[in-house]
């Protein structure tokens, strides 16, 4: 491809960008029109009746959208720590420990990592519901706290830590915790960047889930949130709805922007390229 | 045995025992508790269950909805898959050579990725309405008659492939840029020697023998990420107009969540894990191979 002209290889891109990003200045400017100039048929960027005030007013005040909010950053927060306590010693036991059983546990992390999450919804959902628990934060949080990919992930980077590093601070006489927690991790944090950005994205973005173990508006994430918006509201007031989206996802577009290199790597590590 | 020995011994097993008690209670247990119900009568709420062989399966592949889901899974992946594969190493092989825009690209190319889905189904809903949305706008331009395009029955699949194309791309293009940048200049200068000097014969005799292996994971990525397609089925069309886009893990959803047929809902789990884990197991191995030659 380096001889095709440059010229036309931007304005193929340029296109290109410009339906990727068509969606989200439909949603921007939507969110700035009152009812009426939306309805007022033949669609336009610029609104010809403002009304982002009362739009985005709408989105706090009719809908607990700040509560979503907070239940998103909770509950993507709590997953990641758990799953980070659980995989991190596991993934240096794999990696750095010969032992008896060592070899079938990393043949079950990879089975496991073949379970898409659909597939254990039923039995997962009987679980919570023998113990009382669906329908709460401990519903969203803990079926979640096992993430298999964060151990591979994590085992395949410490495999790649030389021995004679551990070794060394071992003779130093340092515990076998405090080498995991003072020397490792610290070598660890493009791994551990990567798994935060992929659970991240999973579980703030999962809707299947949320779905089906809650029915209490006050747990709802802002996936969910914004669905039962729309279901409430006959979906027809475009305005708030498309405010209401804004609302939930430039945040996030912000932070990728902000470190969309980090993100980008991050999500290129999952396939074991890079 | 000496304190200190006997820590060092059990220490593996201690650093791993939660994990594999949460991987027992929610990944593996779950898997054998959904394939064992598949074979009973249990459902949610009863008491007692019986054994009923392959009964439930048998009324699966008797059920003409059950059938037109699996055809429409079917469908979408054949839809979604190698468009974005094809469109994204495309994409990719341009970005790479775009210079200094080339972050640029890639980051915005990425966005719909990055946007949370279901508030961005919302926003693709608005833009398909035929009234109010771009849609009536751009059909005007084409001067065709703005239809509502996820109610008209042989339209509504294909949309729901091309918003997930939209989605996609820019997940295949960073995953091809990561395998593309890493071949080196040298490698087409050699090419050039060898009488690749066109676009085509440099793609097929340079780029492609050496990204082969990045294509056929992406192409197993996002299969795996296509079969389980639920939101935009579930935001948008509810599996209608006439079933036309009733998919797999929909159909699963109702059967156990809404109608409680917890048997029938087990079944077609078995039946679609086998066909996700089918694929992720191709992708495993791939993996393992990988790891094994570094």
């Amino acid at each position: 491809m380096n001889k095709v002209n440059p010229l036309l290889r931007h304005a193929a891109l340029l296109a290109g960008a410009a339906f990727m990003v068509l969606p989200f200045a439909v949603m921007l400017s939507t969110s700035l029109k009152s009812q009426a100039d939306i309805f007022a048929g033949g669609f336009s960027f610029l609104p010809g009746e403002w009304a982002a005030a009362s739009n985005y007013v709408t989105v706090f005040t009719k809908l607990p959208m700040l509560d979503f909010l907070i239940n998103g950053v909770l509950v993507t927060t709590a997953i990641f720590c758990i799953q980070l306590i659980v995989a991190v010693p596991c993934a240096y036991a794999l990696a750095k420990f010969r032992f008896a059983g060592r070899k079938a546990l990393f043949n079950a992390v990879l089975w496991c990592l073949l379970i898409p999450p659909q597939a254990v919804a039923i039995p997962v959902f009987m679980e919570l519901y023998s113990i009382g628990q669906l329908n709460s934060y401990t519903a969203l949080i803990l079926p979640w706290t096992i993430s298999v990919l964060g151990i591979f992930l994590l085992r395949q980077f410490f495999m790649t830590i030389p021995d004679d590093i551990v070794d060394a601070a071992r003779i130093d006489g340092m515990g076998e915790l405090s080498i995991l927690l003072r020397v490792v991790m610290p070598m660890a944090m493009p791994a551990l960047t990567a798994f935060g950005i992929l659970s991240f994205i999973a579980h703030w973005n999962d809707f299947f889930w949320p779905l089906i173990c809650l029915q209490d508006v006050r747990y709802f994430t802002p996936p969910l949130g914004i669905f039962y918006f729309k279901t409430e509201d006959a979906g027809i007031s475009y305005g708030p709805l498309m405010a209401a989206a804004c609302v939930i996802t430039v945040p996030l577009l912000a932070v990728f922007w902000a470190a969309r290199n980090k993100f980008i790597q991050g999500v290129s590590m999952q396939a074991g390229i890079k | 045995m000496r304190w200190h020995t006997l820590y060092r011994l059990a220490l593996p097993y201690g650093l791993s025992a939660p994990a594999v008690a949460l991987m027992l209670l929610f990944l593996i247990g779950p898997v054998l508790a959904v394939t064992a119900l598949s074979f009973t009568d249990w459902q949610l709420g009863e008491t007692a269950l019986s054994f009923v062989g392959l009964r439930n399966y048998g009324s699966l592949f008797d059920d003409a909805l059950f059938l037109r889901s699996i055809g429409n899974t079917a469908l979408y992946i054949l839809m979604t898959v190698p468009t974005t594969l094809f469109l994204g190493m495309f994409f990719a092989s341009m970005i790479l050579r775009s210079g200094k825009m080339r972050s640029l690209y890639q980051t915005v190319y990425f966005m719909p990725f990055m946007g949370t889905a279901v508030a961005m189904l919302m926003v693709w809903d608005f833009v398909l309405n035929p009234t109010v949305g771009l849609w009536g706008l751009v059909a005007g331009w084409l001067g065709v008659e703005p239809v509502n395009l996820l109610r008209t029955e042989y339209l509504a699949l294909p949309i729901l492939a091309l918003i997930s194309i939209w989605q996609n791309l820019g997940l295949s293009i960073v995953l091809f840029l990561a395998g593309l940048s890493g071949i080196p200049d040298e490698m087409y200068e050699a090419g050039e020697l060898d009488g690749a000097d066109d676009p085509v014969s440099r793609f097929m005799l340079v780029t492609w023998p050496l990204v082969s292996h990045v294509t056929y994971f992406v192409l197993i990525l996002l299969a795996v990420h296509s079969f389980q397609v639920f939101e935009s089925v579930a935001v948008l069309t509810q599996g209608g107009p006439n079933d036309a886009t009733e998919v797999l893990t929909y159909t699963m959803y109702k059967e156990g969540f809404d109608f409680f047929r917890t048997n029938i809902a087990a079944a077609i789990t078995v039946i679609f894990l086998v066909g996700v884990g089918g694929l992720t197991l191709v992708k495993a191995m791939w993996l393992e191979k990988k790891v094994h030659y570094q």
